[in-house]
Parts: structure tokens; C-alpha cells; sequence
């Protein structure tokens, strides 16, 4: 009888809840260390790319930039803007006007 | 694994990953942080999680406290704001994802209430945050932090895991503690837990008050180059659904019944329907569910379709939840690329 209350109350328990209550014991944690790659691919194109390259890839890689949509010119550079003004990239104000111009080449839109 | 970014790591499901099974193996979970200063060595004994802020006793937690408090699991969809991003017409600055930001795990840890009870929330807390081991590469730029509401992060759904899928946690995916929010975008799942405050005050940082913001509309869509829209901070999930095991282009004999089979999920709440569709939304079947594993999970489906004609034709899916919040039949837009779920299509050919 007391078992099939329990086995009862289980079941309900089981189904009424969202979140599911365990008694056993957890497993242990096991300490983790990993490597992870460096990411050290450059943009591509030679002098015109060592401005993105000298100042961009501190903080991320190239790939995913040149997986980006062809964008205006107007929009790369509020997206320069945005990793100075907001994510602080250290970037001297020379170097702006040949980053946004090596995306907008590189990753433009026609008819900007 | 698809390789959005390297560093800081942006990792994307391989779509058919998600035929194979309901929930999403963990090396195969996809993977999305912000800075690039994650620490790649954690050390059991040595790690704390902390809470302080408006609390009674400020708590300083070892991984074997935190594993000996009642254990909680919960099947869940964790799923990036941006995911499908790389669908978005006009096309918008960011990962550009396909479908495989997003996985389904069993998650097991404690609740996030059972934690702040025993710090004791003080009167006057109104959200808590969440703060992990990342950092930014440069000093001064924003740390990645998320906030919750005090009621949503004491509703007892909330968890802190230690595991998914039965193991611990991948590194990656947030070694060892890692916020789960059902039924909320992965943002707010922060990845290495180890600090959460309990604010007197709304939180004003950077990734609660500018970034991960939408528009407060309807599937927040606006018009590209809209302006004065007031903005909010993302929050839960949309239903979607997605054929898996069809892929655009597949050709099929006319007058021959074909499997068809997939995933849905209903967002904030559990899937109540999938529909299907073989002729471009003209006409819907129900498609068979299969097993429930909560209202927060992935759910599969399957049905038959025949498609009579020659030629091509248009297979539709389309996800219903427990609210009777179905998918659009537009794809919404806004300047991020946020909250995608319009009706997917797959084309096909019968010959």
C-alpha cells in the first residue's frame, strides 16, 4: 500500500512538475582545461589590409568579418564606430578612414 | 562543427544534426561568446560562485556546496537571439548564422531561488544579475553581464546547471556553471556563472539597456530605416518549427507518399500543434508529435505527404503553442537580426 502511494506520488510528481527533483547523489565535477586556436588568419590584400590588421585582430579573428553581407559604406563605418566608442578598441583616428575603406572594398555594397 | 568566428568562438550545428535526435549532443551544441579572454583551465576545488549585492548573508559557494543542494533537470532549448540571422533581407551586420544557433539539452543543476534564498533577498531587490569568468580583451569595455527581474529569477524555473545531457558541462558551453532560462534566448544564459548581484535598481550596463534590445512590437519588426521605435530588452522565444530530414532541392515521385519529420519548439510555452503544408500554405495537415520531453523542449514530428503533380512545389511547416502563438507567414526585421521564426519553406520537385 505505502509503496504504491509512493510509486503514486512519483508519478504525479513527475508529471505536475516542470523541473524534475532527483535524491541520488550528483556526479563529480572533473577540473577541465582546453586550448583553444589562436585564430591568427590575416585580411587578405596586402598593404591596404595593415590597418584592419594591425588594429583589428586583437580582439577577434578575420573570419567572421569576411563572412559578413556586402554592407554600405555608411554602415561599415558605424560599425567601426561602434568597437571604438563601445567596445574600446584602441584605434588611432589615422587609421579609421583606411579600415572602413578596405570593408567597404572588400565587403561592399554596389551603388554606394 | 561550422565555424562562424574563431576567436572569440562563434561554433554553429550542422543542421542535420537536428534529424538525428531530440536532443543536441553536447560536442555538437553550438557555441557563441562575446570577448575573448575566456579562461581555458577551471579548477574544481578552487572555483566560487558568489552572490552579493542587496542580500541578508553574501554567499561564497564551492562547486561541492552547490552539487549537494536538491537537484533539479529540465529539458530546454537554448537558442540565440540572432539565430537565422544570415536569412535576414535586408541582409544586417553579425553572425551570420543559419538555423544551428540553437540546441535542446536535458539540463541539471539547482534551482536559482533555492540559491537566493539562502543569501536571503532583501526588500527592495527588484533584479538580479549575472556576471561569468569571460572578459573583454580591452579595459574599459564592457564586461558581459545579464539581469533578470527578482520575480522571474525566483520563479523556481530559473536554474543554475552543472550538466547537460548528463555530463558536465563543455568548457565551451560554460564550464562549470551556467544559467538556464527557459523559454528565454541564450543571452541570458550566462556561460561560467560565477558572480550574481542583487540589484536595488534596474540594470543600466551595456548588454541590458543598448545591446540585445528589440523593438517593442509585434515579432519586433520594423521597417528598415524606421526610426523613434522604443526599444526593450530581448526576452522569451517565439514557436518555430523546421523539416529535418528534407533538404531544398530533394526531388520526389509524384503520387508516392514521403516522409516528412522535424523539430518544433513553442517558445515560452510548450507546442500544442505543428502543421504541414505541401502545396506553399494552401492547405495544412497536423503533423504527429512525438514524445513530450516539456514544455521547453525540442518536440519532433512527422507526417506523410503526397505531392500528385509534376514539378515544383512548396513544403511548409508551421508551429502552434499552448498560448496559440503560431509563426508568421512573413519574416519579421529589425536592424539586428533578432527573433526570426516566420514559416520555413523548403522547395522540392516531384518527377
Amino acid at each position: 500500500m505505502l509503496t504504491s502511494i509512493l510509486r503514486l506520488g512519483l508519478l504525479l510528481g513527475v508529471a505536475l512538475l516542470p523541473l524534475t527533483v532527483w535524491a541520488q547523489a550528483a556526479p563529480a565535477l572533473k577540473s577541465v582545461s582546453v586550448d583553444l586556436p589562436a585564430g591568427v588568419q590575416m585580411f587578405p590584400g596586402g598593404t591596404a589590409a595593415d590597418p584592419i590588421n594591425n588594429n583589428c585582430l586583437a580582439c577577434h579573428s578575420a573570419d567572421m568579418v569576411l563572412n559578413q553581407p556586402a554592407l554600405s559604406k555608411a554602415a561599415w563605418e558605424a560599425v567601426v564606430k561602434k568597437m571604438i566608442n563601445v567596445y574600446k578598441a584602441p584605434i588611432a583616428e589615422a587609421d579609421v578612414p583606411p579600415i572602413v575603406a578596405y570593408l567597404a572594398t572588400t565587403k561592399g555594397s554596389a551603388g554606394e | 562543427m561550422i565555424l562562424q568566428r574563431t576567436r572569440p568562438p562563434l561554433l554553429e550545428t550542422p543542421f542535420e544534426v537536428f534529424d538525428r535526435s531530440v536532443f543536441t549532443p553536447n560536442d555538437q551544441f553550438y557555441v557563441r561568446w562575446h570577448w575573448a579572454v575566456i579562461p581555458t583551465s577551471i579548477e574544481v576545488a578552487k572555483f566560487r560562485l558568489i552572490v552579493h549585492g542587496q542580500v541578508e548573508t553574501p554567499l561564497s559557494l564551492s562547486l561541492e556546496e552547490i552539487v549537494g543542494l536538491p537537484r533539479v533537470e529540465l529539458a530546454a532549448v537554448s537558442q540565440c537571439s540572432g539565430n537565422s540571422r544570415g536569412y535576414v533581407l535586408p541582409r544586417v551586420a553579425g553572425a551570420q548564422w543559419s538555423n544551428g544557433a540553437m540546441g535542446n539539452a536535458k539540463w541539471t543543476g539547482v534551482r536559482l531561488k533555492d540559491i537566493l534564498d539562502r543569501a536571503g533577498v532583501k526588500a527592495g531587490a527588484v533584479q538580479v544579475r549575472f556576471n561569468g569568468l569571460d572578459e573583454p580583451v580591452v579595459e574599459g569595455a564592457p564586461d558581459f553581464m545579464k539581469s533578470l527581474d527578482i520575480d522571474h529569477a525566483r520563479d523556481g524555473e530559473v536554474m543554475i546547471a552543472y550538466a547537460m545531457n548528463g555530463q558536465q558541462l563543455p568548457l565551451l558551453n560554460g564550464f562549470p556553471l551556467r544559467l538556464v532560462v527557459p523559454g528565454w534566448y541564450s543571452t541570458y544564459w550566462v556561460k561560467m556563472l560565477n558572480d550574481i548581484e542583487v540589484l536595488a535598481q534596474p540594470d543600466s550596463n551595456y548588454w541590458m539597456k543598448t545591446a540585445y534590445t528589440i523593438p517593442d512590437t509585434p515579432y519586433a519588426n520594423v521597417t528598415p530605416g524606421q526610426t523613434g521605435v522604443k526599444m526593450v530588452p530581448i526576452n522569451r522565444m517565439e514557436p518555430r518549427s523546421f523539416i529535418t530530414n528534407i533538404q531544398n532541392g530533394a526531388s520526389f515521385a509524384a503520387g508516392s507518399p514521403t516522409l516528412a519529420r522535424g523539430i518544433a519548439f513553442g517558445g515560452d510555452y510548450g507546442v500544442a500543434k505543428v502543421d504541414f503544408s505541401a502545396d506553399g500554405g494552401k492547405s495544412w495537415q497536423p503533423a504527429q508529435l512525438g514524445q513530450d520531453e516539456g514544455k521547453y523542449s525540442f518536440r519532433q514530428w512527422e507526417t506523410y505527404f503526397t505531392l500528385a503533380a509534376k514539378g515544383n512545389h512548396s513544403l511548409m511547416v508551421r508551429c502552434t503553442n499552448s498560448k496559440g502563438e503560431a509563426q508568421p507567414g512573413n519574416a519579421n526585421w529589425n536592424p539586428a537580426g533578432f527573433m526570426r521564426n516566420v514559416i520555413e519553406t523548403t522547395a522540392v520537385t516531384a518527377a
